[in-house]
């Protein structure tokens, strides 16, 4: 190394040593402070200088008389985060950084349900996505129990605790066996948050119909039409008759009216007739006479 | 011998003059360990970082220019109110700030069941510049992790949540 690079690098280095010592000196700043609380910043020597707290979430700049300690007030630093904190006097200038760290106490939960409406009985079939937030709306990182609790008109209760991982829990449950609607709450300590979740019957299970004669005509009707846990299904739900006779069909969608459906068809000899909904199949009856 | 009052002057010279570099930085994304049902589709999984990235130019053009519009393309909700926030104290103090991100180490945490929220975590590194009507106060390299809470927009996916949190 050349003589003169040595000396650059060492006065640099002095340099460096002597920013550190005044760094040392002049600034003592907290490590982490809790969002929204009160605290000061220590600051020695004599003169004044312009202090300056800098981030993403806030930006703060105050004359100080160096030798008293900067007092920030409860709420004056309350957005958490990265913390630059310049001194800058006529002749120096010193920085240094610190965190802002969210209130251990949530406040705000940003709960996300879905679906808002699906069939009884589905295993996994309603989500629930919690945020933990607290009372500035800073994400709460730090692992914290979050209750999901779904209600059924029934009084059933299904619960699941969920401990937070950076900030965000979730949870799946199962849609109850009755319909109606249902009560879907996330809770961290006092704080809650509702959803309704409507829970609507399933597809028809054990669909039956009868046949009568009615002059030229078969009169064709279900039994009450209800889903597998004894739901009824609701009125306008569609039902397809269908009449086969010599290898031709004929059908008819008739909508569910007070529970039943109903269909006049003609009457064949040898003719067979079938119920269906959807992709739900029902019985058959084969006409003799 | 050169006085060590003179080199103080001169260091603290350079960092004045000196300026922040606009430079790609560089990105590191760590395999996908998703808590959650959902899974994460590669596609999905690009467009959240590449509008995440983005989103680092909004907010530091935002920042530097005290121009809160500038955050409406990749910011919504507490993210862009707390930043136009600084935005506005900012310009009440007649000061701004330059970040540019140095490097980017990402991780997706969660990916909500409904498909409305992505977590992710960043350890970035990123030089600061805090400027007060044009004089540089000071200029420094910081790392910080973030948690950062993306939702869906129209064509984008849009910061809702950009907080770091102590290492």
């Amino acid at each position: 190394m050349k003589p003169r690079s040595s000396l650059l690098f060492a006065c640099l280095g002095v340099a460096a040593i002597h920013l550190a010592f005044a760094q040392a000196e002049r600034m003592s700043l907290p490590k982490a402070v809790e969002a929204g609380v009160g605290f000061s910043i220590q600051i020695t020597g004599t003169g004044n200088a312009a202090l300056y707290i800098v981030g993403p979430g806030q930006a703060i700049r105050r004359d100080v008389q160096l030798g008293q300690p900067a007092v920030f007030s409860s709420g004056s630093l309350y957005n958490a985060g990265h913390y630059l904190a310049v001194l800058a006097g006529s002749s120096f200038s010193e920085t240094g950084s610190f965190d802002v760290i969210p209130a251990s106490k949530p406040a705000n939960l940003s709960f996300l349900a879905k679906p808002s409406r699906l069939p009884v009985g589905l295993h996994d079939g309603i989500t629930g996505a919690v945020y933990v937030f607290d009372g500035y709306h800073n994400l709460i990182a730090a692992p914290t129990p979050v209750s999901f609790e779904l209600s059924a008109s029934s009084g059933a209760v299904q619960k699941h605790i969920v401990a937070s991982h950076d900030g965000a829990a979730w949870t799946a449950m199962d849609s109850t066996a009755e319909q109606g609607s249902d009560k879907f709450v996330a809770r961290v300590g006092d704080v809650s948050s509702t959803r309704v979740v409507g829970q609507v019957p399933g597809d028809p299970c054990g669909l039956k119909m009868s046949a009568k004669q009615d002059g030229k005509k078969i009169q064709l009707t279900t039994d009450p039409v209800r889903d597998c846990h004894g739901n009824a299904v609701p009125d306008g739900t569609i039902v397809t008759f269908t009449e086969t006779y010599s290898g031709a069909q004929s059908t008819i969608d008739a909508p569910l009216k007070r529970g039943i459906a109903e269909a006049a068809m003609e009457a064949r000899a040898g003719a067979t007739f079938s119920v269906a909904s959807g992709v739900v199949m029902g019985n058959q009856i084969g006409w003799a006479k | 011998m050169t006085s060590p009052k003179f080199l103080l002057i001169l260091v603290t010279g350079f960092a004045a003059t000196s300026t922040l570099a606009a430079a790609q930085a560089a990105v590191h994304v760590e395999p996908v360990n998703l808590q959650g049902p959902r899974h994460l589709e590669a596609q999905s999984q690009a467009a959240v970082i590449r509008d995440y990235l983005r989103a680092w130019n909004g907010f530091s053009a935002a920042l530097e220019q005290n121009r809160p519009e500038l955050l409406d393309v990749d910011f919504v909700g507490t993210a862009k109110d707390k930043l136009a926030g600084t935005i506005k104290q900012q310009s009440e103090l007649g000061i701004h700030t330059r970040y540019q991100d140095r490097s980017h180490d990402l991780q997706i945490l969660f990916y909500s069941p409904d498909g409305l929220s992505i977590e992710l975590a960043d350890k970035v590194e990123y030089d600061v510049q805090v400027i007060d009507h044009d004089k540089v106060v000071t200029t420094q390299r910081e790392s910080a992790r973030y948690l950062v809470v993306l939702t869906p927009a129209e064509v984008r996916w849009k910061v809702r949540v950009f907080q770091s949190v102590p290492e």
